[in-house]
């Protein structure tokens, strides 16, 4: 697993990149009430918001770690959006990207680099 | 009559990424003891408070829906009006200064009450009880400086306005509140919704109301500083009992359609728009034996003669995405409407929520309209308030 300082983790699962929020993130947000997933076949470039969250507390958003290409979303988080709460790093996965180049994650954070990170 | 400047007292609700607290923040009496039930202190009007405590703010607001949630409002403002003359002349110059009948509160009873200002709108809301020999209020926390300087301004004729500065405020709210309370305070539950009285509790005269700001039935009690502690751990030893934060009383309040002031009201807004006019009484109205003779009659007279431009209304945002604070409100046909002034999710509801102006053509429950969230015009329906049945033991 690794890690951004946005609070995502992303997981390698063949040639994708499945993604999700730390239970960190899913902690400080409180009770995920609302969950809006991009379209699948969006390209999207990293820093792009591509995923909103709203907890009975505010609104964040998930931003797209990496350049490539949005090729599935979790659309149980619409239904069921406190599963975020409930899993966030297994079943609350919210998109899985395809990257040209699976390298670009050695530059992230992995567990430790980011436990300190929240530290 | 001073008029207050505009946004005098706006209360910025806690986001979730609170920033680093800074120095000058008050802390509450309670504040350790927030700090060991793992509260989540951010700033608010002026004091660190907590936000929520581990249980989140989804748990904490349906707990005190089916049982009892405490909540510390240590920080609004406590004012004791103390007549120099006569409790009637204290009275009538009370009533100077809003649109409602303070004489007509009989002793041991409290009643809502809102500030006017020159040109109808609010400069606060609050609660007043006639407490026999003199009035006690209860300000918003923002608004308690510029509040008592109103009072010693406009009451010091007729009254002595004297701070509480040694009591702490709670507030027990939910079904079970009673019972809790009892167990300690066996008087309590003999009160009906909005009787105050003084009750004994291991030797301190202990404040109680029987109100609150979630739309349950529950006690507001101002508590010495001194037994401020043990009396919010003998409530909190109590099975139905859990302490709640701002979050929670936030999403309580709103789906008992109460307003907060700073947002849903403020000193542009007037009581006939904000929908507040059972708290003006039929002695203050046209033809009622003291008409008028408060700030803002102008305007305010006018308004429940004619109506007004724009009406608060409650707002049933479809689908589940939750319409905040601000979101502009728009016609079918795109003319806009006005904002949304309180919004988010209600735990009970189970939906999204809000509250806002519109004009008034299309205030009328049922209406139609559109919220614009994130660049996106998304379907909302006016809908009468409270979201939640309100369960006020009358």
């Amino acid at each position: 697993m690794k890690y951004t300082k946005d609070h995502e983790w992303l997981r390698v699962e063949g040639d994708v990149v499945v993604v999700g929020i730390t239970e960190h993130a899913a902690t400080a947000l409180g009770d995920v009430v609302f969950v809006e997933l991009p379209e699948p076949e969006t390209v999207v470039a990293e820093g792009d918001e591509v995923c909103v969250i709203e907890s009975v507390k505010a609104a964040s958003d998930i931003l797209a770690p990496l350049d490539g290409e949005i090729v599935a979303v979790n659309t149980k988080l619409v239904d069921n959006p406190s599963l975020v709460n409930e899993d966030p790093t297994g079943a609350a996965w919210f998109f899985k990207i395809k990257v040209d180049d699976l390298s670009v994650l050695d530059a992230l954070m992995d567990e430790d680099e980011y436990n300190d990170l929240i530290g | 009559m001073g008029i207050g400047p505009p946004d005098r007292c706006r209360i910025p609700f806690p986001a979730v990424k609170g920033a680093a607290l800074a120095e000058e923040l008050l802390k509450l009496g309670l504040h350790d003891l927030h700090v060991a039930l793992g509260g989540k202190m951010v700033p608010f009007a002026g004091y660190e408070m907590p936000v929520q405590y581990p249980a989140g703010v989804m748990k904490e607001h349906l707990h005190t829906r089916t049982q009892a949630g405490l909540f510390d409002v240590s920080h609004m403002g406590q004012v004791i009006l103390r007549p120099k003359t006569s409790y009637e002349s204290l009275a009538l110059a009370f009533e100077s200064l809003m649109p409602v009948d303070v004489l007509g509160v009989a002793q041991g009873r409290q009643r809502y009450g809102l500030f006017t200002n020159e040109t109808g709108g609010i400069l606060d809301d609050l609660m007043f009880a006639n407490r026999g020999d003199h009035i006690f209020v209860v300000v918003n926390a923002a608004c308690k400086h510029a509040d008592i300087a109103h009072m010693q301004a406009h009451l010091s004729d007729v009254a002595q306005v004297i701070p509480v500065t040694d009591r702490g405020l709670l507030a027990l709210q939910g079904p079970q509140a009673e019972a809790a309370l009892a167990r300690h305070i066996p008087g309590a539950a003999a009160m009906r919704f909005m009787d105050v009285a003084i009750l004994p509790w291991q030797g301190a005269d202990l404040w109680i109301s029987r109100s609150g700001y979630t739309g349950e039935d529950g006690f507001e009690i101002s508590v010495p500083d001194a037994h401020l502690r043990a009396f919010a751990q003998a409530l909190l030893a109590e099975p139905e009992v859990m302490p709640i934060g701002l979050g929670a009383r936030d999403s309580l309040r709103l789906e008992a359609g109460l307003c907060l002031y700073g947002h849903d009201i403020d000193t542009t807004t007037s009581p006939v728009e904000a929908g507040l006019t059972w708290a003006i009484q039929k002695t203050r109205r046209a033809g009622g034996t003291r008409e008028g003779g408060f700030p803002g009659e102008t305007r305010i007279l006018q308004e429940l003669a004619e109506g007004s431009e724009r009406l608060r209304v409650g707002l049933r945002p479809e689908g589940r995405a939750p319409m905040r604070e601000h979101t502009d409100l728009f016609a079918p046909d795109a003319t806009p409407l006005g904002q949304v002034t309180s919004g988010g999710f209600g735990p009970s509801v189970n939906a999204p929520i809000a509250m806002g102006y519109v004009a008034t053509a299309f205030a009328k429950p049922g209406t139609a309209l559109e919220g614009e969230v994130r660049g996106k015009r998304l379907p909302a329906t006016v809908t009468a308030m409270p979201f939640q049945p309100t369960t006020y033991k009358r």
